[in-house]
């Protein structure tokens, strides 16, 4: 194939980043941020897949009623390698480690992110965790959930729950890598002008979600260091006989992996920020409380963590405080949802594909988010726990959440990754897959979970089987949604439309640079003198296909 | 800079270390300093979960936990946390040579300070050795009698929560030590590029972040000792 390529662009045309040495080298010794974000694109949509399979095996095991496409034992193992992947290997870098690290130096005027072979280190950790991580999986898995609960975990699980918490250890400290380079980035390395509060709120997104992730990430590796050396050396910290709590372990490991919670969100939460503004082609509105929402979000989710506890019998008092606190942390959110919708008020709105994600997230976050709020009730969810109905809440954050706001984000910022369009139509088909195919494979759940069907069992009852059965096809449809976006992407590449330096007529300093960017950004240092977003001062784009 | 010691070279756009995504000497110096209090900070989070296990357990299992503390060797400990105090003055009067230009007192005192860190490296080892003699290391030869208080009382202690409090006191200083090793390891290399002429006045930072990291280990273990070897003596 590779013999009848026609040059798709000028001989004359200046090198970029994507230009600059072809070399496998040149790849995987480079220290650019863009290309490092490249080579987690790759890696990361590699897990994404992996972890995409074993749900598609969790959705036909629980086809019908009766278990027979695997023992329990292997759905065991299937549920927490969907798991693990999704969080640790997917949810949590795919919005920092790929846009953020595309697009943090760009959109404020940076050469390069602070520490550059520190960022380069994390991509390493990441596959080295990666590769322990499907060493795992080819050893027979692990069967204790991405949770890990002790004492399960500790003394009766006889899979190798050691190793897998070697890999989340390793791949927490990529993830501490990469948060503790934005802060420094966004503190030290911002372009003459650009003050915090000219700030794309992209940025502000990152740095709360850096923020959580250099303090929160510290606590999982500690404690899956005292998981691993429990297991080992027959110690007693988490052993009731021994005169340990195994509740101490969840508490240690929600402190953290609540708050990764927002760490998925925070990010996707900036890009929407970013797209809506653009599309409606008008300033956000209420810049200031949107940008401090992000880091309200980052402080408060640090103080919810035992809303996941609330039937293992912690203390009543302990529980409502916690369930209040949780109602607060959703004050933040409830901020970012109105006002991107007040944005949207008297804008030039126009559905390119993006605002469609953009459009999507908005509607399913809310769904996610207040169905978190029936859950923080507490009598509400002592009924609910442990059902599909928690399984369909956090799918409604993380996957109508999360994975909406990456695509969306990925559309918007793809023409700067490539340097190429791509193709509209099938774009907007691909959302609306992804769109029908989510809602489907997930709606029926919240019924399921609120009629009593318990997660993590491969059997159920053969009255919940017409919303399985519902369930299962959404996610073939949504399996469709998600591989076109690779299918076109990867053709835009040589056939797509040279996009220009700016084709959204988008305000933020990474449009103001070549696309694809040269290897240092920027021809000069920018100055700032305006105002983030300042859509008023920008002409409206007319012919760009979409709906006035 | 208010670094009292600037000198022109730091900002300098031309400095050989100055690497290609900063403007000058001072901004690059100004990051890598961030950039080592945020690692901090993740540290203490990182010990933050062992020191909370720690909390919890000695609250929850009080008189196994002064028991067992008794059977730690106070007068090691106190010789360490002294070892460690002088080791972290070494740390700052390399930093002082290192602004000073000073080569020789440099490499020297970042030596005497790899040297204090493998003395107290060797006197824990001293202490682990005792703690296998004693059969005090957790697992299935591990052994643990009814002490006696100060004043001669005898301490019911269930051997488990004893147990318990040598699991976290392996954990923590075990954690700790690691540190330690990681840390004389980073001055002996800094030792070697110090000799070779690396570091100058207008260029110092990794003596200075090496320093800061000692320092954090070093407040650690400053909160290690009481935790474990004293405050349970005058219950």
């Amino acid at each position: 194939m590779a013999t009848t390529v026609i040059p798709a662009q000028p001989i004359s045309r200046p090198t970029n980043y994507l230009t600059n040495g072809f070399t496998l080298k040149s790849w995987l010794l480079t220290t650019d941020h863009k290309r490092i974000a490249i080579l987690y694109l790759i890696s990361v949509t590699l897990f994404f897949f992996l972890g995409g399979f074993f749900a598609m095996l969790i959705r036909l095991e629980l086809l019908t009623p009766q278990g027979d496409l695997m023992h329990a034992d292997s759905y065991n193992k299937v549920f927490t390698a969907h798991g693990m992947i999704m969080v640790f290997f997917f949810l949590i870098p795919v919005v920092p480690a790929i846009l953020g690290n595309f697009l943090v130096p760009l959109m404020i005027g940076a050469k390069d992110l602070a520490f550059p072979r520190i960022n380069l280190l994390s991509w390493y950790l990441y596959i080295v965790a990666g590769g322990i991580m499907i060493h795992v999986l080819l050893n027979g898995g692990v069967d204790t959930g991405w949770t890990l609960y002790s004492p399960f975990s500790t003394q009766f699980s006889n899979t190798n729950v050691i190793e897998a918490g070697i890999a989340i250890f390793i791949v927490g400290f990529s993830s501490i890598f990469t948060g503790l380079n934005f802060i420094v980035t966004v503190h030290r390395m911002r372009a003459p002008g650009l003050t915090w509060s000219r700030l794309p709120l992209f940025i502000w997104a990152q740095y709360a979600t850096s923020l959580i992730m250099i303090l929160g990430t510290p606590v999982i590796a500690i404690t899956t260091v005292m998981l691993a050396v429990e297991r080992l050396f027959h110690l007693g910290i988490f052993d009731p006989k021994l005169g340990g709590d195994p509740l101490l372990f969840q508490h240690l490991f929600w402190f953290y992996s609540h708050p990764a919670v927002y760490i998925m969100i925070l990010p996707s939460m900036g890009v929407i920020s970013e797209l809506i503004t653009c599309f409606s082609h008008k300033r956000v509105f209420g810049y200031k409380i949107v940008a401090l929402s992000s880091i309200a979000i980052a402080v408060i989710g640090f103080l919810v963590w035992a809303h996941h506890m609330f039937v293992t019998g912690i203390s009543l008092y302990a529980a409502l405080i916690f369930s209040f606190i949780t109602f607060f942390v959703g004050v933040p959110s409830a901020i970012k949802v109105f006002n991107w919708t007040a944005t949207l008020y008297r804008g030039s709105i126009s559905f390119a594909t993006p605002m469609l994600y953009a459009f999507g997230f908005i509607g399913l976050f809310t769904i996610g988010g207040l169905t978190g709020l029936f859950l923080a009730s507490l009598g509400v969810d002592v009924h609910v726990t442990d059902t599909y109905f928690v399984v369909s809440h956090f799918h409604y954050v993380m996957v109508g959440g999360v994975v909406m706001g990456y695509l969306g984000g990925m559309h918007f910022w793809w023409p700067k990754i490539s340097g190429r369009m791509y193709p509209e139509g099938w774009a907007k088909l691909s959302a609306l897959f992804v769109f029908v195919g989510f809602n489907l494979t997930f709606f029926p759940q919240f019924v399921l979970g609120y009629v009593g069907m318990p997660r993590r069992y491969w059997q159920y009852p053969p009255e919940f089987q017409v919303l399985n059965v519902l369930s299962t096809a959404g996610a073939s449809v949504l399996a469709v949604g998600y591989l076109l976006p690779m299918v076109y992407f990867a053709w835009s590449l040589r056939y797509g439309p040279i996009a220009g330096p700016n084709p959204w007529n988008a305000a933020g300093l990474e449009w103001k640079t070549a696309s694809p960017p040269p290897t240092f950004n920027f021809d000069e240092t920018p100055v700032v003198t305006w105002e983030a977003y300042n859509y008023d001062e920008i002409e409206p784009k007319l012919e760009d296909g979409g709906i006035r | 800079m208010s670094d009292s010691h600037a000198t022109a070279v730091d900002t300098a756009e031309s400095h050989p270390q100055l690497r290609h995504h900063f403007a000058n000497m001072e901004q690059q110096k100004n990051t890598a300093s961030l950039g080592m209090w945020l690692f901090l900070v993740t540290e203490i989070m990182f010990f933050g979960g062992l020191f909370c296990a720690y909390l919890i357990y000695r609250l929850m299992h009080f008189n196994a936990f002064a028991a067992a503390s008794q059977q730690l060797d106070i007068k090691w400990g106190a010789f360490n946390t002294a070892v460690l105090l002088v080791s972290s003055v070494t740390v700052v009067l390399a930093v002082r040579a290192a602004q000073d230009g000073n080569r020789k007192q440099l490499v020297g005192y970042l030596v005497i300070t790899v040297l204090l860190g493998l003395t107290f490296l060797g006197v824990k080892a001293i202490e682990y050795k005792e703690k296998f003699e004693k059969h005090h290391v957790p697992g299935p030869t591990f052994a643990f009698t009814n002490t006696f208080d100060d004043n001669g009382k005898q301490i019911p202690v269930n051997p488990k929560e004893a147990e318990l409090f040598f699991s976290l006191y392996f954990a923590m200083t075990g954690m700790h030590a690691l540190h330690m090793i990681i840390g004389c390891g980073l001055f002996s290399v800094l030792a070697v590029l110090a000799w070779k002429g690396h570091y100058s006045p207008g260029y110092y930072t990794p003596i200075e972040n090496a320093g800061l990291y000692w320092h954090l280990v070093d407040i650690i273990w400053i909160y290690l000792f009481p935790l474990l070897y004293l405050i349970s003596r005058h219950s």
